[in-house]
């Protein structure tokens, strides 16, 4: 059984202009010891599904429809009570901004032992041994006197590292990362994501990593989910997607970002702009953008397919392939998209 | 992938979609402006509404019933030149007739009524409510005026260029602030009164009158120093915004960037500020009438109304409570609707 | 340094910017954000300026146009110095700058019409109305913006668009030289390559030359024809964009590079990547001598007596390092 099972979540929030459809209707699996790349752009709603997950969504935000399964155990709707039993102890996050994340009021020892003695039965002193053993565990050096000073006496790199320990305090069985290192520094970035791997092989745990930036996906991820505009575009093991995308969208993106070899020639950007989440065209959420948008995409979304054993994706395109080379019957009665 | 398909689709539907069909799916949100969206959310804020629709109603009432209303604030009904004064017009309760009147109305004619009395002077005593209200207003309006203009200067200045400048107005700021302000107003309002008068005799400034420009003098050189701080903190914080730089880098200089990029962002909270100042000039104009220092006589304001009515308080209470009661009403709407500007349109609020 | 005057169209000489910093009740500690750095940008030439926080590019850029006073060194544009106020005037009509949030860099209060038009507006360059409107579209036209658009508000665009916003202003005065200040950084990966794609173009037809200021060291390689590479204040490393990313010399150079995750994932795997550690050290408390001795596997104690010179090591390609020839 996976780890974590998510079936057609969907979220919206409902603001003063409208229902924004943040997550409408996605569906993916997180296996043990698995690292989980989710990548896409602003609006396509990677965020929010992690928040969904935790729920912890803002108060305007819902979650309209789907299940969110912790082995077994179905989250959505399963009340506080459950869910501050989830939260810091089997599912933890860290954020994007180290910064604001951390109180400024309080030692670093101080919100380490809290996040400890919350979840565990450990004693004061108990909880303060753990939390330097956690310190070391980041590789933050002399933890004894990091205990008693704040966050603002240190660096991006380092609150991460304080973010990360804390949130590791409890042996969670899934870390969700929301672009963990966006905010750092190249060279730190390289320290933390280095920090991360070596963590998630020592302690065994999953994680879901929500970045846009598709480098540190390559370097992380064992499957990638690729979402646009709340929806799922395809999914996959990190060279299957990489190497055989099967969505114009993740195609597109391949072909723009700029890398060793590009230099001095012209990049193939995605034409148009990112779609409003307020204004939701019917159909494909890309077609607008889409170079190769056939009718059939702007009327009617694509159900999720098996392209292979270890990739599926939701492109029109695909059933075009598919009809073209023989392997898909239109208008049959029997058999219907694999979900 | 080697599925049947069931689905409704034809063939057709896998031709290319056209620029024009994927043009349509896309379409701009209709244009509204940061001011449009405060002005919605402030008619949504029912009290400032009824506070606005109050102040108006007294303002164009304050401006017009002059226009109709047969009595004036000055003529003083029971004299008449030549004849002997008659004291039938003094202290008339509402809806009370002089001596000619009542012969009027027993000879058929119809008089308009004393609606609140007259005074000890025989004045009719509504129109000089009405008057005292306009006075008020226009001073609180015209104070509030200066106020803005040299707050809004003297921070601007403070606040862009920053430095030695900064440092000069903003410790002058300060020694103002430290100054007890009923005290200095008191003083400074009565060295005016006595010293004004023979500098603009003759002006046409004399029209107003000495008490009222020296008002005005008061409300410059004392009340503008909240509106400065305002206004220096704000261009603080905007003078580090990107498009500053940008217009920099274009080569505008000082000048033009405060009048284009740093003022018109302050404008929601300088239109806040000032309506909330005004109900505070409207109020001292009105404490300073009531101590004497105001307006000259025969010219009533709300304050000198009320001053006047200290002397027959026992048999009139009428002629305190009026004013008191419409000093409050403006002074409470124009605060309760300052509240609502504030809240439809302070950046920080903004989803 | 490297190009003789006539042939550079920017040149710095010596460059100092320091910033005095309060860090307690009456003493201030300058902060030095640029600290004598010199480099010349040829005419038509696109010149990548990367580093980290704290290292000083965005001081450098800004500096360069005088919108902070230089506290010493030298800035010669087309071969003379920009120094009094005529001078700058001048200048600012030929050097602009893009800068890097779509979102700061607009005034919420201004129409696109008016935002574009500035600079025109500023040195009072159209007398009639219908010419200067004339002006603006064309500039709108050029950087792909709708011309219907002129008279909405910034705020009513996405990020690429602001950005293309932000372009068109920096063309109204018909340039020749253009600091780009992380112009991509804050647009989504989609909207960056038609932004980038923008600034080729342009410098192709109107013949631009770039100082471009970039952490993105992809993107940086991918438009610059020559790099530079700064940390705490000084410059480490200039070279062609080819050499310096597969050829670096400098150890802050190479591990810079072999951190940058690679969007392929059999390369990224495989890459053996030089991790730095420690953390960037304030630009407060920069270290003496040569300010990347702290995180430095190879420093000595020469690194740290004195900050090495900035040399040429082979054709065109400077580094600035005590012990270049050892370890290459």
């Amino acid at each position: 059984m996976p780890l974590l099972e998510v079936k057609d979540l969907r979220t919206s929030f409902f603001t003063p202009t409208g229902e924004v459809k943040a997550v409408n209707g996605i569906s993916f699996n997180l296996d043990r010891r698995k690292v989980l790349g989710i990548v896409g752009e602003s609006g396509s709603g990677k965020s929010v599904t992690a928040y969904s997950i935790m729920q912890i969504l803002a108060s305007t935000g819902k979650i309209v429809g789907g299940s969110i399964k912790l082995d077994g155990q179905e989250l959505v709707d399963a009340g506080e009570k459950v869910m501050k039993t989830v939260r810091g102890n089997r599912i933890s996050i860290i954020f994007q901004d180290p910064m604001t994340s951390l109180n400024p009021t309080y030692t670093i020892g101080h919100q380490l032992m809290e996040a400890i003695m919350l979840h565990t039965d450990r004693n004061k002193q108990q909880a303060y041994d753990r939390a330097v053993e956690m310190l070391r565990l980041v590789n933050i050096n002399e933890p004894e006197k990091r205990m008693k000073q704040y966050p603002f006496e240190h660096s991006g790199g380092m609150r991460q590292r304080i973010m990360i320990a804390m949130a590791l305090a409890c042996e969670p069985d899934i870390l969700i990362a929301d672009e963990p290192t966006t905010a750092l520094d190249v060279t730190i970035q390289a320290q933390i994501l280095e920090l991360m791997k070596s963590l998630q092989e020592e302690l065994g745990m999953a994680i879901i990593l929500i970045t846009h930036d598709l480098g540190v996906v390559a370097q992380m991820c064992d499957e990638v989910i690729v979402m646009y505009a709340g929806s799922i575009c395809e999914q996959g093991t990190a060279e299957e997607i990489f190497y055989r995308p099967r969505h114009e969208y993740t195609k597109g993106l391949m072909r723009s970002i700029p890398t060793a070899d590009t230099a001095g020639t012209k990049l193939h950007p995605i034409t148009g702009t990112p779609i409003d989440l307020l204004n939701m065209p019917e159909g494909c959420p890309f077609a607008p953008r889409c170079d190769n948008a056939m009718k059939i995409c702007l009327t009617q979304r694509c159900e999720r397919m098996q392209v292979n054993d270890e990739h599926q994706a939701a492109c029109w395109m695909n059933v075009k392939a598919g009809v073209e080379d023989g392997s898909i019957e239109i208008g049959g009665e029997d058999g219907d998209a694999d979900a | 992938m080697s599925k049947k398909f069931s689905l409704h689709v034809n063939m057709d539907s896998f031709l290319p979609a056209t620029e024009e069909e994927k043009a349509y799916m896309v379409q701009m949100r209709p244009s509204s402006t940061f001011f449009r969206d405060g002005v919605k959310r402030l008619l949504k804020n029912k009290v400032a509404t009824v506070s606005l629709i109050v102040i108006v109603a007294i303002t164009l009432a304050s401006i017009f019933v002059p226009m109709f209303w047969p009595y004036s604030y000055e003529s003083m009904l029971g004299v008449s030149p030549g004849k002997p004064v008659d004291a039938s017009y003094n202290n008339l309760r509402p809806f009370q007739y002089g001596a000619t009147e009542q012969a009027k109305l027993a000879a058929g004619e119809r008089v308009f009524p004393h609606v609140f009395g007259t005074d000890s002077s025989g004045r009719d005593y509504f129109i000089r409510i009405v008057y005292g209200t306009r006075i008020s207003l226009a001073v609180g309006f015209f104070a509030s005026i200066i106020v803005l203009i040299v707050g809004l200067t003297l921070g601007s200045i403070a606040g862009y260029f920053g430095g030695k400048v900064d440092m000069i107005i903003m410790r002058i700021v300060d020694i103002i602030y430290s100054l007890p302000d009923m005290l200095m107003v008191i003083l400074l309002a009565s060295v005016l009164k006595v010293s004004l008068g023979p500098v603009i005799e003759g002006t046409a400034l004399a029209r107003i009158g000495s008490n009222i420009i020296s008002l005005f003098i008061v409300f410059g050189v004392l009340y503008w120093v909240s509106m400065s701080r305002l206004i220096r903190g704000q261009i603080l914080s905007l003078r580090e915004q990107e498009y500053v730089l940008a217009a920099q880098a274009a080569g505008a200089r000082g000048g033009w960037i405060i009048r284009k990029h740093l003022l018109p962002n302050c404008i929601s909270v300088v239109i806040i500020s000032t309506a909330l100042q005004i109900p505070n000039a409207i109020f001292t104009e009105s404490f300073l009438s009531f101590l004497g220092l105001g307006v000259n006589a025969p010219m009533p304001s709300l304050g000198s109304l009320a001053s006047d009515a200290l002397n027959g308080l026992a048999s009139y209470p009428y002629r305190l409570v009026i004013p008191a009661v419409v000093i409050s009403l403006i002074v409470l709407s124009l605060n309760l609707f300052g509240d609502g500007l504030r809240d439809a349109f302070d950046p920080k609020l903004r989803t | 340094m490297p190009e003789k005057s006539s042939e550079a169209l920017v040149e710095v000489r010596h460059l100092k910017e320091y910033f005095n910093i309060n860090v307690g009740l009456f003493r201030t500690k300058p902060l030095k954000a640029v600290d004598d750095v010199s480099f010349s940008i040829k005419r038509g030439e696109t010149l990548g300026l990367v580093g980290e926080s704290g290292c000083g590019k965005t001081t450098v850029g800004r500096t360069l146009l005088h919108l902070y006073k230089p506290t010493d060194g030298e800035i010669l544009f087309e071969g003379k110095p920009v120094r009094t106020r005529e001078e700058i005037n001048a200048f600012r009509q030929k050097a602009t700058m893009v800068f890097q949030d779509p979102y700061s860099s607009l005034n919420p209060r201004m129409t696109v019409s008016d935002i574009i038009g500035e600079p025109l507006d500023v040195h009072k360059k159209y007398g009639s109305k219908t010419d200067r409107e004339q002006r603006i579209l064309e500039l709108m036209d050029r950087v792909g913006l709708n011309s219907e658009h002129a008279a909405r508000y910034a705020h009513e665009f996405s990020g690429g668009q602001r950005q293309r916003i932000g372009i068109a202003r920096a063309l109204a005065l018909d340039p020749s030289f253009i600091v780009c200040d992380e112009p991509v950084s804050a647009l989504d990966v989609s909207i960056q390559a038609q932004v980038i794609n923008m600034f080729d173009e342009l410098q192709d037809q109107m013949g631009l030359t770039y100082l471009f200021i970039a952490h993105d060291i992809l993107v940086v390689r991918h438009i610059s024809d020559r790099i530079a590479v700064m940390y705490l204040g000084k410059m480490v490393e200039l070279a062609d964009a080819a050499e310096i990313y597969e050829h670096p010399l400098h150890p802050y150079t190479k591990s810079l590079m072999s951190a940058v995750p690679q969007p392929d994932p059999k390369v990224a795997r495989a890459n053996k990547r030089i991790v730095l550690s420690g953390d960037i050290p304030s630009p407060l408390n920069a270290p003496s001598g040569c300010p990347f001795r702290t995180r430095c596997a190879y420093a000595t104690e020469k690194c740290a007596e004195s900050m090495p010179e900035f040399k040429e090591q082979s054709a065109g390609h400077f580094v600035a390092c005590h012990r270049t020839e050892e370890l290459n």
